[in-house]
């Protein structure tokens, strides 16, 4: 009877042994595989504000070409435009658009050509003011309400991407 | 226990399969372009130049499919388009005497141009070898011709019939429909022209003073030296030989066997300005210019091509600086190549790219816009159909009456003036849209000459005035 008893508690300790050396091999891929392709997707690089990243997919070459040859390119980067100014909200834009992207990017499941929604767009309308409002917070604001404001790339649609032949604009 | 090693193995799995999918997307990226084969200027089959381009090549093949907008193509089941002269027996009326009165049908893909023309009726009448200029890959016959000069073989093209030149062309295994050859260079793939009939004519353009506000390379060569004639393949850039290129064809000219093929530019390219050139054109036998003469009333008429070049060219579209590709060929992306869409067809069966790109507002709203502007130009030219037709009713009545040739010269000119502003838009391949205002124009002024012509025919006996006092007094 003891015998039998210490074989079964050998033999459950053995087993847990051989699950953990499996788990241990799995997990040492995944984490490996995993770290690889972050890497290889240089996953860092998104946490800097350097343009190029922006490219690291091609399907934004086009807007990248076109900043290069805006008015503004010399005083804004994609960030200073298409992300918010404070840390926080930086960060969860970047998250949420990260999101989405590579969500897009992967599945290859995306309007084309690209064009901006609408939280987007109203994070770009703040942008233009955070640098221009002095001049024009009483062109900005509807008499009415947020809901009469002019976005400003209405009319001036060529300062961030130069001529828009061939690229995306706002969702209609 | 097992569950946990089967989600560890499927996140892993997960992984590497992104893992690939950004290899992917990073390989797409390095546009690789391998050239399997040689291309040269005598490869016409545009299934060689597939083997090094197969992008282009596919959407290239696609102008085999039947499509069609309100105004325009065929997409019956039907083997052949319906007769445009069936559907406005006025067209019929006012080609009688022309070959486009026994068969006058609805477009179809170039993949067609070639085909549909040696099985037009029209060949049952003589036909010149000339109308191979643009609906084959035809350089090297013109090469042939010409001891080695394509220039020289062209000019001595028109006075082959159609029917013996398209049988050399089959001979010499270049019975292709237009062809990548014809809008690139074999070497460079960089787009270049090849017709000699566009590079006259865009030379007697730049020669001449007519204003070219959409053609700045035009301007430039004016203002400088002049040298060299301008030539297309070395003075434009790149915007204009995005429509220069289809200018090769897509124009108004002169196609038959009594001179050479003829783009009209030299005055310019107005329906007006047009019509001054052929005016001023003399034949060999001493004729003036004509392209028929009305079967019913004499008149020597005018016959419109398709001048899409030349309307367009008086439009929003050109004055902006967008080019016929950005529209009938718009880039689209296949992998991270940027490819322009060789599957040329109407703007309207691929409003996204091609008026999504500058007009930001939804498909359903620019297609309306495109609708009224269309439904504006088709009834306006309807009415000039129906005052043409009242013309002629009142030459046969005046003939009938006993009026002279004499007697009717001032209404036959009207005719010709009426005929070749109604027809200018009516063969013009766009509905009006290309340049809606100035269509509008033209067909104004068709209607006018059409109705004066009416009055003047009322009057055979004043001498064809086209006063209504004289109608009245009558």
């Amino acid at each position: 009877m003891s015998v039998a008893r210490t074989t079964d508690r050998e033999n459950a300790g053995r087993r847990l042994q051989k699950f953990v050396a499996v788990l241990a091999v799995l997990v040492g891929i995944l984490l490996g595989v995993g770290g690889y392709t972050f890497l290889y997707a240089e996953g860092l690089s998104y946490m800097s504000d350097d343009p190029e990243v922006c490219v690291n997919c091609h399907i934004m070459q086009p807007q990248f070409d076109s900043w290069q040859k805006s008015s503004h390119h010399a005083v804004a980067v994609c960030v200073d435009c298409h992300l918010p100014h404070d840390v926080i909200g930086k960060y969860v834009a970047k998250a949420e658009n990260g999101w989405h992207h590579s969500k897009g990017f992967t599945l290859q499941d995306f309007h084309e050509p690209i064009m901006i929604k609408d939280p987007n767009a109203r994070i770009l309308q703040n942008n233009c003011l955070a640098c221009h409002e002095d001049l024009v917070h009483q062109l900005a604001v509807g008499v009415n309400g947020p809901a009469e404001e002019v976005r400003c790339v209405h009319c001036h649609v060529t300062v961030g991407h130069g001529e828009t032949t061939g690229l995306g604009g706002p969702e209609p | 226990m097992l569950a946990t090693i089967v989600v560890v193995a499927i996140a892993t799995a997960a992984v590497t399969a992104l893992l690939v999918n950004i290899f992917e997307r990073k390989s797409e990226a390095r546009q690789p372009l391998t050239r399997l084969v040689e291309v040269t200027e005598d490869t016409t089959d545009p299934a060689r130049w597939g083997i090094n381009f197969p992008r282009q090549y596919d959407s290239y093949l696609r102008t085999a499919e039947a499509t069609r907008t309100r105004f325009g193509g065929h997409g019956g089941s039907e083997a052949l388009p319906e007769q445009k002269i069936e559907r406005d027996p006025w067209l019929q009326r006012m080609f009688r005497g022309y070959a486009f009165a026994i068969d006058y049908r609805d477009r179809r893909g170039h993949a067609y141009m070639l085909e549909d023309q040696e099985q037009t009726e029209r060949q049952t009448k003589p036909q010149t070898g000339s109308c191979l200029h643009c609906h084959a890959s035809i350089m090297p016959l013109y090469r042939e011709l010409g001891d080695g000069d394509a220039m020289a073989g062209f000019a001595k093209s028109y006075q082959y019939s159609y029917k013996e030149l398209n049988a050399k062309l089959h001979d010499l295994g270049h019975a292709h429909p237009v062809s990548c050859v014809d809008c690139h260079d074999p070497d460079t793939m960089a787009l270049r022209v090849t017709r000699p009939g566009f590079i006259y004519g865009i030379q007697a353009l730049a020669e001449g003073d007519a204003e070219v506000p959409h053609l700045p390379t035009v301007q430039k060569w004016r203002a400088g030296s002049r040298s060299a004639p301008y030539d297309p393949n070395v003075d434009a850039n790149r915007t204009e030989m995005r429509s220069f290129v289809c200018a090769q064809c897509h124009v108004e000219y002169y196609c038959a066997n009594k001179m050479t093929l003829t783009f009209p530019w030299g005055d310019g390219m107005t329906a007006d300005d047009v019509e001054t050139f052929w005016n001023n054109i003399t034949f060999d036998d001493g004729q003036r210019f004509f392209d028929y003469k009305h079967a019913e009333t004499g008149a020597e008429i005018l016959k419109a091509q398709h001048p899409e070049y030349e309307l367009w060219s008086q439009g929003i579209h050109a004055r902006s600086g967008v080019a016929c590709a950005d529209c009938h060929m718009p880039y689209q992306r296949e992998g991270a190549s940027k490819v322009s869409d060789h599957w040329v067809r109407s703007p309207l069966l691929n409003v996204n790219r091609a008026c999504q790109t500058c007009h930001r507002v939804d498909e359903d709203e620019i297609l309306s816009r495109v609708d009224a502007i269309q439904q504006r130009n088709f009834d306006l030219l309807q009415r000039g159909g129906a005052a043409l037709m009242d013309l002629l009713d009142a030459v046969q009545k005046a003939k009938a009456d006993g009026a002279t040739a004499d007697q009717l010269r001032p209404a036959l000119e009207l005719q010709r003036k009426a005929q070749w502003r109604l027809d200018f838009i009516a063969a013009e391949n766009s509905m009006g849209f290309h340049a809606p205002q100035e269509a509008a124009r033209v067909l104004g002024e068709a209607a006018d000459y059409a109705r004066q012509g009416q009055v003047a025919a009322i009057n055979w006996r004043d001498g064809g005035s086209v006063s209504l006092a004289a109608t009245s007094a009558e």
